[in-house]
């Protein structure tokens, strides 16, 4: 029934609307077209110049609309110089923004067709041409610099002595691994999973992973100060481990690993007092659409001090011992060629 | 194809108009071509391009409602909507969307809008419309190519809107549908059925586009009348030219991807697949490489953005120097920087990539050449200023969507500054503020440049105006819709806040937005009346539009306004006129005008340009 209404409204809406219209255009035939047209003309160059100031007005109070809902400051050290490289482009882009749209809008008023006015037959000019191609390729030379400063900074090589986890996602949750007290991530196949005994199809063949942990509740626990470098990949689609108060981001590809390090600041505690939120939370995000729980694919990052974070892992039982009786051992031909290729082999020889 | 052909063809379609012309003056015209070969299986230009141009219409009506359907899902997830179960049924049982028909919507969105309405109802319907017409030629180089064209985009849109009405629903990963999501049928409802129906009809389109593209290019490059160099060429040309270079050079690897990816469903190779283990068990696939597909896709997706983009600068041009009374300024800048974006187009595709893991020395070539592409881009921002700068500017309809055009390219243009610098990416990408970009440079300002080139031209394409009155209104509710819409989410991507989500009432960092999507939902609701005004004012007009009574309405230079009030097939009654200047002379005649087009000789001693 309220549907009924609504679409006899808006049909009543658009009758109205087209009467008018129809209105003004028998109006523009009797009052004399070019008497109307200069009356058009004149009134639309108002209409765009209050375009203008409204929409800087709008700019204004969106800003301070949601400014108070943006993430706090950096949680890492990284991110710490991702946000002045921001503010630095924000700047930039800003003023182009501002001087080019107040351009746009300052020549619709300034030079709107009158009954008098001229144009003025102007059709090129080669060093004008040459001032805006080598002004904005200054300007993006020095973001480029910049940029690709930072870039290589995130992602040269983790700095010796980061602590490993492993991140691997899917559908649609995220599984963590350590590597255990030997600090080497153990062997891994795909075709030793299993959801129920054997979630990231640990090789038990490899010593390496019988002191392996793994967390299944999608926690991710750091320690503040320490450089973490993150293991990535999936079990089957792409996903994507987004570490927004980290400013971080990689993807989670099957059959590739990915890495990325980065330094956290704020233990969550800290970052709850600095917030003023007692339920602040470093949250993971998936970033790639993944399926149809993507926008569930939820993680959370704790960050502790060295401390807290000993005390949590010593409780964290070796995946192994719960495993049941022995699975499956894989094929003994195919398991070793493809181990390499997993995040397990890449990484014990990083390390 | 060889001068003699091209007489030949001329002389073909030539004599045909004359017995047309005839007839038109006795006032039957139907009575010579049947209906069928007139209005359905035509070979005429104009009429491919106004069946590009209403199946464009139809499909971004349909690609909006989606975009409102899943825009109620954002803006109020607690609430249910029973007119949604209406059109959706059991998709969006009690009023309330699934989360997979959601994304279903989401895919089809982008799909629809990208390619169907974007690439098939912009180009198709102006390159169709105006190569012939403002290079001076009675057709295409290969009319029947060109109804081919129509006809494969035609099957291929009837396949897609099947795909709709499939059991596990059409597709549902993303218009850019990555695999391994999109490869496994145990990944998602959408990679079913729905997936194949998705692939086999993007591989029609692609036939279509090429057949197409070949087609203006050849026609520009050989069929320009006598006088046409390409240096006296519209800018509307120069960028349709080389919008058709960009699809037939990208559109074919587009087409290997899909291929190897319909390969890895149903012949069990393993392109894209490797080490999967999914729904209890592991695949035997091992050695592809996901990020291969994303390699082919993007190869053709950065062309596609320009390939959307370029039409809408080439009519922008045309339409800023026009009602400017003023040429164009720069006109060589403009081509040099149209080339330029063109050739670059080709060598940043993995911007898109950054975060894939690819390595990062590649990572950052990619990041010079990206912002590489953004110094065209300016310069031509700059040479659309300085052409209304001191012009003489009348504001009507289509100069108002042109203006526009400019501003919202400039808005979407910066934040591409932000996303091309990888250090920048790595935390913008995949959130809104993506989706804002590209929404403001290639969405909105792409289908204003559309929206421009359509009321500009109407008066060509059937003889009548459009009513300025809905024009008027249907511009500003659009506009500022538009960055209503779309600013307030670059916030949402700084913030982190992940695209393609169906609900984030759950996320701590990001449900602080709710009532701003509240917001935006709302106003998206506004504009998507807006433009069903449009739509009604496009039908309405084509039959009780005021009627155009002078051939050059807009005093305009080039060839299209020298045809009758009603171009026949074939466009000119007797010989095609002769061009002896570039199209952006706006000066004074010397008879009291302010423009001298392109078919008049160069007064004694005026140099040309
Ligand atoms: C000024 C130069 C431009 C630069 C530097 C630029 C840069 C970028 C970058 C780096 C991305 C990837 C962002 C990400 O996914 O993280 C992107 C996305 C995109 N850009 Fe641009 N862009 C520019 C202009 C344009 C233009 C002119 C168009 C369209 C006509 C466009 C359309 C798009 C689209 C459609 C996407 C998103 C595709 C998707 O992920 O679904 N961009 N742009
Ligand atoms: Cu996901
Ligand atoms: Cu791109």
């Amino acid at each position: 029934m309220s549907g009924l209404i609504v679409t006899a409204l808006v049909i009543l809406v658009f009758i109205v609307i087209y009467q008018i219209a129809k209105a003004s255009e028998l109006a523009t035939i009797i009052r004399g077209e070019e008497n109307v047209k200069s009356q058009t003309n004149r009134l639309m160059a108002w209409l765009m110049v209050a375009f203008f100031v409204l929409g800087m007005i709008g700019i204004w109070k969106c800003h301070e609309a949601l400014i108070g809902k943006m993430l706090p400051e950096s949680a890492s050290v990284q991110g710490d110089h991702y946000d002045s490289m921001l503010i630095v482009t924000l700047i930039l882009t800003g003023f182009v923004f501002f001087v080019t749209q107040a351009l746009l809008f300052w020549f619709i008023f300034r030079y709107q067709q009158t009954e008098h006015s001229k144009a003025f037959f102007y059709s090129h000019n080669n060093k004008l041409e040459v001032l805006w191609t080598t002004v904005p390729a200054l300007a993006l030379v020095v973001l480029v610099v910049i940029g690709l400063r930072n870039w290589f900074n995130v992602t040269d090589k983790a700095p010796e002595g980061s602590m490993l986890v492993q991140v691997m996602g899917k559908q649609f949750n995220w599984l963590i691994r350590y590597p255990g007290a030997d600090g080497i991530l153990g062997k891994t196949d795909f075709r030793l999973m299993d959801d129920a005994t054997n979630v990231m199809g640990l090789d038990t063949n490899d010593i390496a992973a019988k002191d392996d942990i793994i967390v299944q509740n999608g926690e991710l626990h750091i320690v503040k100060q320490h450089n973490v470098q993150l293991v990535i990949n999936s079990r089957d689609v792409i996903h994507d481990v987004g570490l927004p108060h980290f400013r971080m981001k990689m993807d989670a590809v099957p059959g590739i690993t990915t890495t990325m390090w980065f330094t956290p600041k704020f233990t969550t505690d800290e970052m709850k007092n600095k917030t003023g939120n007692p339920d602040f939370v470093y949250e993971i995000s998936c970033d790639q659409m993944c399926g149809k729980g993507h926008y569930s694919m939820r993680g959370t990052v704790i960050v502790q001090t060295e401390n807290e974070f000993k005390e949590w892992l010593s409780k964290q039982p070796a995946y192994y011992t719960g495993m049941l009786p022995a699975p499956p051992a894989a094929p003994a031909g195919a398991a070793p060629a493809t181990a390499d290729t997993t995040g397990a082999g890449a990484v014990t020889m990083a390390h | 194809m060889s001068n003699e052909a091209t007489t030949l063809h001329a002389h073909d379609a030539h004599a045909h108009m004359d017995s047309h012309g005839h007839a038109h003056a006795h006032g039957h015209e139907h009575h010579e071509q049947h209906f069928i070969t007139k209005w359905i299986f035509s070979q005429d230009h104009k009429v491919i391009a106004k069946q590009y141009l209403i199946s464009g219409i139809i499909w971004a009506i349909i690609g909006a409602l989606f975009s409102v359907f899943f825009r109620l899902q954002l803006g109020f997830p607690d609430s249910t909507f029973p007119i949604m179960e209406k059109f959706l049924g059991h998709w969006a049982q009690g009023g309330k969307l699934t989360p997979e028909f959601y994304y279903a919507l989401v895919t089809m969105h982008g799909t629809i809008l990208v390619f169907f309405v974007l690439t098939a109802g912009l180009s198709g319907t102006f390159s169709n419309f105006l190569i012939p017409l403002q290079i001076g030629a009675r057709d295409m180089a290969s009319p029947f190519m060109n109804m081919l064209s129509y006809w494969f985009f035609f099957i291929s849109s009837v396949i897609m809107f099947a795909s709709l009405f499939v059991q596990t629903g059409p597709a549902a990963g993303g218009w850019t549908t990555y695999p391994p999501l999109s490869a496994l049928k145990e990944a998602s409802l959408g990679s079913g059925l729905g997936m194949d129906l998705w692939l086999i009809s993007m591989a029609l389109f692609v036939v279509s586009q090429l057949l197409a593209g070949l087609n203006y290019i050849t026609t520009i490059l050989n069929m320009r009348t006598k006088g046409m160099k390409m240096t006296r060429l519209p800018l509307t040309i120069w960028a349709l030219f080389f919008t058709a270079v960009l699809g037939v050079l990208s559109f074919p690897v587009l087409l290997s991807g899909f291929v190897l990816l319909i390969f890895d469903r149903h012949f069990g190779t393993s392109f894209y697949l490797s080490e999967i283990f999914i729904g209890g068990k592991a695949l035997s696939h091992i050695g592809g490489s996901a990020v291969l597909y994303q390699h082919l896709f993007w190869f053709l997706g950065h062309p596609e953005v320009y390939i959307v983009m370029l039409p809408g600068m080439g009519m922008a041009s045309e339409i800023l120097s026009t009602n400017s009374r003023k040429p164009i300024f720069g006109y060589l800048a403009m081509i040099i920087s149209l080339t330029g974006i063109t050739v670059l187009a080709f060598v940043v595709w993995a911007h898109h990539m950054f975060v894939t893991g690819m390595s990062p020395f590649l990572g950052g070539i990619f990041v010079l050449l990206t912002l590489l592409i953004a110094i065209p881009s300016a310069i031509k921002v700059f040479n659309w200023l300085t052409t209304i700068w001191k012009g003489n500017i009348r504001l009507n309809v289509p100069m108002l969507f042109a203006l526009g055009f400019v501003s919202l390219f400039i808005s979407g243009g910066l934040t591409g500054i932000f996303l091309g610098n990888s250090a920048l990416d790595l935390h913008l990408h995949d959130t809104y503020f993506v989706i804002a970009h590209f929404h403001l440079v290639m969405g909105v300002s792409a289908f204003f440049g559309m929206f421009a080139g359509i009321y500009h031209w109407f008066p060509k394409m059937f003889g009548r105006f459009m009513n300025n009155t809905l024009g008027y209104i249907h511009f500003f509710v659009t506009l500022g819709g538009a960055y209503l819409i779309f600013w307030p989410m670059h916030y949402e991507g700084f913030a982190g806040m992940p695209r393609r989500y169906y609900d984030y009432s759950a996320w701590e960092s990001f449900k602080q937005f709710s009532t701003l999507n509240h917001f935006i939902s709302t106003v998206v609701i506004i504009v998507f009346f807006a433009q069903l005004l449009f739509v009604f004012n496009f039908f309405m007009s084509i039959f009780k539009g005021r009627k155009v009574t002078s051939l050059n309405p807009w005093g305009s230079t080039t060839l299209e306004w020298t045809t009758p009030l009603h171009p026949g097939h074939g466009n000119w009654e007797g010989e095609i006129p002769t061009v002896y200047r570039w199209p952006y002379d706006f000066k004074e005649d010397g008879n009291g005008n302010d423009f001298i087009p392109q078919t008049v000789p160069l007064r004694d001693g005026e140099e040309e340009h």
